[in-house]
């Protein structure tokens, strides 16, 4: 025990002590922030306006478009189609014919638009929008309705979920909150089983070509050794955890400070705003520490299946490049589970999303994704049991390879060889 | 008092006999070498005095005592394919090491301080082992086998990656330790160490020791009754019961017929000339090794 502690220990401050373990762990929440932040900046900046050039000929005026906040129309009804059209497509990104037509019926299949590239698909969408509400009102107003009625028999519902608990009590659910936190806590656990996963192969492999194995492995067993490994890589992972949460609380100060001033309410819409509020308040609601709890659960239990795995592999490699082939399988229902993660929000209590987080290969990922909707309290314990069993398995396994492995030098092993190795005994 | 005894062990591995029923027995207090031609199963049975791998069969005694997970801290192993943590300092390697055979940190430190001290090593302890020659780093690990004062040390090919001063301290070294009371186990193809260094040996050969017992006595075991004479005139008569190996002037070897004795020889050489030198002639460990391996 006492030597598993002393591995554990220069293990962890080695990883630790290293300038590389600090970057990253300083880097990465600016790295996480720039993947989920940017691209909603991105989208929400409408710097750019599609400019359009409209040329109509046809005579019923009450048809006309009008300019939004990323389309601008341009009427230049004065012009000749045929003699404008090439300097028009330069100036303007596309232009819009409406031909001289009989009856408003026919506007539908006669605007033509001309441009330089091809339309893309959400603008075109975007005009046919607009030019359908236009008819609709117009195909209204013919037929002697007045569109203001509809708009106001229109109805927009908005459900309020609850989650009943066993005891009766209710809470106020979100289903757009508990998606975004199933999408980004499975893409998390996923993110760290790799990248704390391969840290263990890597320093298997380490110990391997430095040859310093064998001497360490004539004081303490093979076993302490591996184990000693994956246990300071799970503390680093901790630690790095604990690091961003202070980080996230600290940038979240400073954001606070700055940007709460700042921020534009009167560009929403009421219904963005209520629809923001909610998910605001339902994430306040979510709780918080019992997620994280059944988080660090999965990443550490999930962390340890496939750790144990990854230094089974390392054990079997001389160079990292002889790594891949084994990697390719173990990473294969990490790589699936992650990308069935969005099926399984979809239909959250499913049969798919049942067995996959029963599954111990999966169910890091998959309940994790599922969590957020609710999951009984049986299914969570049976799903925590299964992948307990399933990590001691696998590091059972890994063991087995790992101390025939690490003495293993220039020989290609395959997969054959490792079949024997597990019917070694010891 | 043997500190190991290695009763008909056998390890298999897919069905090649690394190791077929060996035994063989080691004096306290001794040098002992280990030798054998490659894939002898010389590595196997180091691996198996340092519970690396477990015998499929056999007993192993330590001390007298069976042999048990605690003895591993009463032996210091060097392996032949051995290396440090690169980025790790010097020190800090030297007192995990230590701390993993079980000394306490003060204890370890001690040790250390006293080691570097005696091999003049004391500015190398907060240089990173990348930073340290190839032998630099030879002699750390030298250092850190033998830091925790092991009953029984034993070393696979320590003196390669040493210039001949290294070495010669390290040859020093191993025989102090031996002075001191520790029983080391050698295993090298270098010949001339073992002359030099051992006591006793075991050749080991497919799995199985064929030859075990004190150098001398190996040695007689090996004698071919081949004598060496160097004298004053000219033996002019045949000697009776004798080949002639070589006669040159004031220099002949003879090789007995019928381990005919000494006596005989002298006799008829003094008869005829005046002798200055006479001595039988040993083969060396390096003539067992080659002669007891090919006749295999």
């Amino acid at each position: 025990m006492n030597k598993l502690l002393l591995i554990i220990k220069r293990e962890y401050l080695s990883r630790v002590r290293k300038k590389s373990f600090i970057i990253m762990t300083l880097l990465t929440p600016l790295f996480m922030i720039g993947v989920f932040v940017v691209p909603i900046l991105l989208a929400s900046s409408s710097e750019d306006k599609t400019t359009i050039a409209i040329i109509d000929n046809n005579k019923f005026n009450e048809f006309r478009l009008t300019s939004s906040h990323n389309l601008e129309y341009n009427y230049l009804n004065e012009l000749n189609l045929e003699q404008h059209k090439t300097t028009l497509i330069e100036t303007y990104d596309f232009l819009l014919h409406i031909p001289e037509i009989d009856s408003i019926q026919q506007i539908e299949s006669s605007i033509e638009v001309y441009s330089t590239n091809q339309m893309s698909l959400s603008i075109k969408q975007n005009v046919e929008n607009q030019i359908d509400k236009k008819l609709t009102n117009l195909y209204l107003l013919q037929s002697g309705i007045n569109p203001d009625q509809i708009k106001k028999s229109q109805s927009k519902s908005r459900i309020k979920t609850y989650v009943v608990d066993e005891q009766g009590d209710n809470t106020k659910g979100n289903s757009e909150a508990s998606f975004g936190i199933g999408l980004v806590g499975g893409f998390l656990i996923y993110i760290f089983i790799f990248m704390y996963g391969t840290m263990v192969m890597r320093s298997v492999i380490e110990e391997k070509t430095n040859r310093i194995v064998e001497i360490i492995i004539s004081s303490v067993k093979p076993f302490e050794l591996m184990l000693g490994k994956i246990i300071s890589v799970a503390l680093v992972g901790l630690s790095q955890f604990a690091m961003w949460i202070i980080l996230g609380f600290v940038f979240l100060l400073i954001a606070n400070g700055f940007i709460s001033t700042d921020i534009d309410v009167t560009n929403l819409n009421a219904n963005e705003a209520v629809l923001s509020s909610e998910i605001g308040s339902s994430l306040m609601a979510l709780p918080i520490k019992s997620l994280t709890f059944v988080f660090l659960i999965y990443f550490l239990a999930g962390y340890l299946l496939y750790g144990s795995l990854f230094a089974a592999i390392g054990s079997a490699s001389d160079q990292e490049t002889d790594s891949q082939q084994f990697i390719v399988p173990i990473t294969i229902p990490l790589i699936v589970s992650f990308v069935l993660v969005q099926v399984v929000i979809d239909n959250p209590h499913g049969g798919l999303a049942y067995w996959l987080s029963m599954i111990p290969f999966t169910s890091p990922i998959i309940m994790i994704a599922r969590i957020p909707f609710g999951v009984p309290l049986h299914e969570l314990l049976l799903s925590i049991s299964l992948l307990i069993a399933g990590f001691l398995l696998t590091t059972w396994v890994a063991a087995k390879i790992y101390r025939v492995g690490i003495l293993m030098y220039g020989k290609k092993i395959s997969y054959k060889e490792l079949w024997k190795w597990l019917k070694y005994k010891d | 008092m043997n500190i190991l005894e290695i009763k008909h062990v056998i390890k298999e591995y897919e069905n090649k006999k690394a190791l077929d029923s060996i035994s063989l027995n080691v004096i306290e207090g001794r040098i002992f070498g280990l030798l054998g031609p490659n894939g002898a199963g010389k590595t196997t049975l180091i691996r198996i005095i340092n519970q690396i791998t477990a015998p499929d069969k056999g007993e192993i005694l330590f001390s007298g005592e069976r042999f048990k997970r605690e003895h591993i801290q009463n032996i210091g192993y060097l392996p032949e394919e051995r290396g440090l943590y690169k980025s790790m300092k010097v020190g800090e390697q030297c007192l995990y090491l230590a701390q993993l055979k079980g000394l306490s940190k003060n204890e370890a430190k001690q040790k250390i301080h006293h080691w570097f001290k005696k091999l003049d090593m004391l500015d190398w302890l907060n240089k990173k082992v990348e930073e340290l020659s190839k032998g630099m780093a030879q002699k750390v690990q030298f250092v850190s086998t033998v830091l925790h004062q092991p009953k029984l040390i034993i070393l696979d090919e320590p003196f390669t990656g040493f210039d001949p001063i290294n070495s010669e301290i390290i040859k020093n070294e191993i025989i102090a330790l031996k002075e001191s009371g520790s029983t080391i186990i050698l295993s090298t193809h270098r010949m001339e160490s073992v002359e030099e260094l051992c006591d006793d040996i075991a050749l080991i050969n497919s799995g199985q020791c064929i030859i075990e017992g004190s150098v001398n006595e190996i040695k007689n075991n090996f004698k071919e009754h081949i004598f060496e004479v160097q004298f004053e005139g000219t033996i002019q008569n045949e000697i009776q019961h004798f080949d002639t190996l070589v006669i040159e002037s004031g220099y002949a070897i003879f090789k007995a017929k019928n381990k005919e004795n000494t006596h005989t020889l002298i006799k008829q050489v003094v008869e005829q000339v005046n002798v200055t030198s006479f001595n039988e002639k040993l083969p060396t460990i390096n003539d067992v090794f080659i002669q007891s391996v090919n006749n295999e």
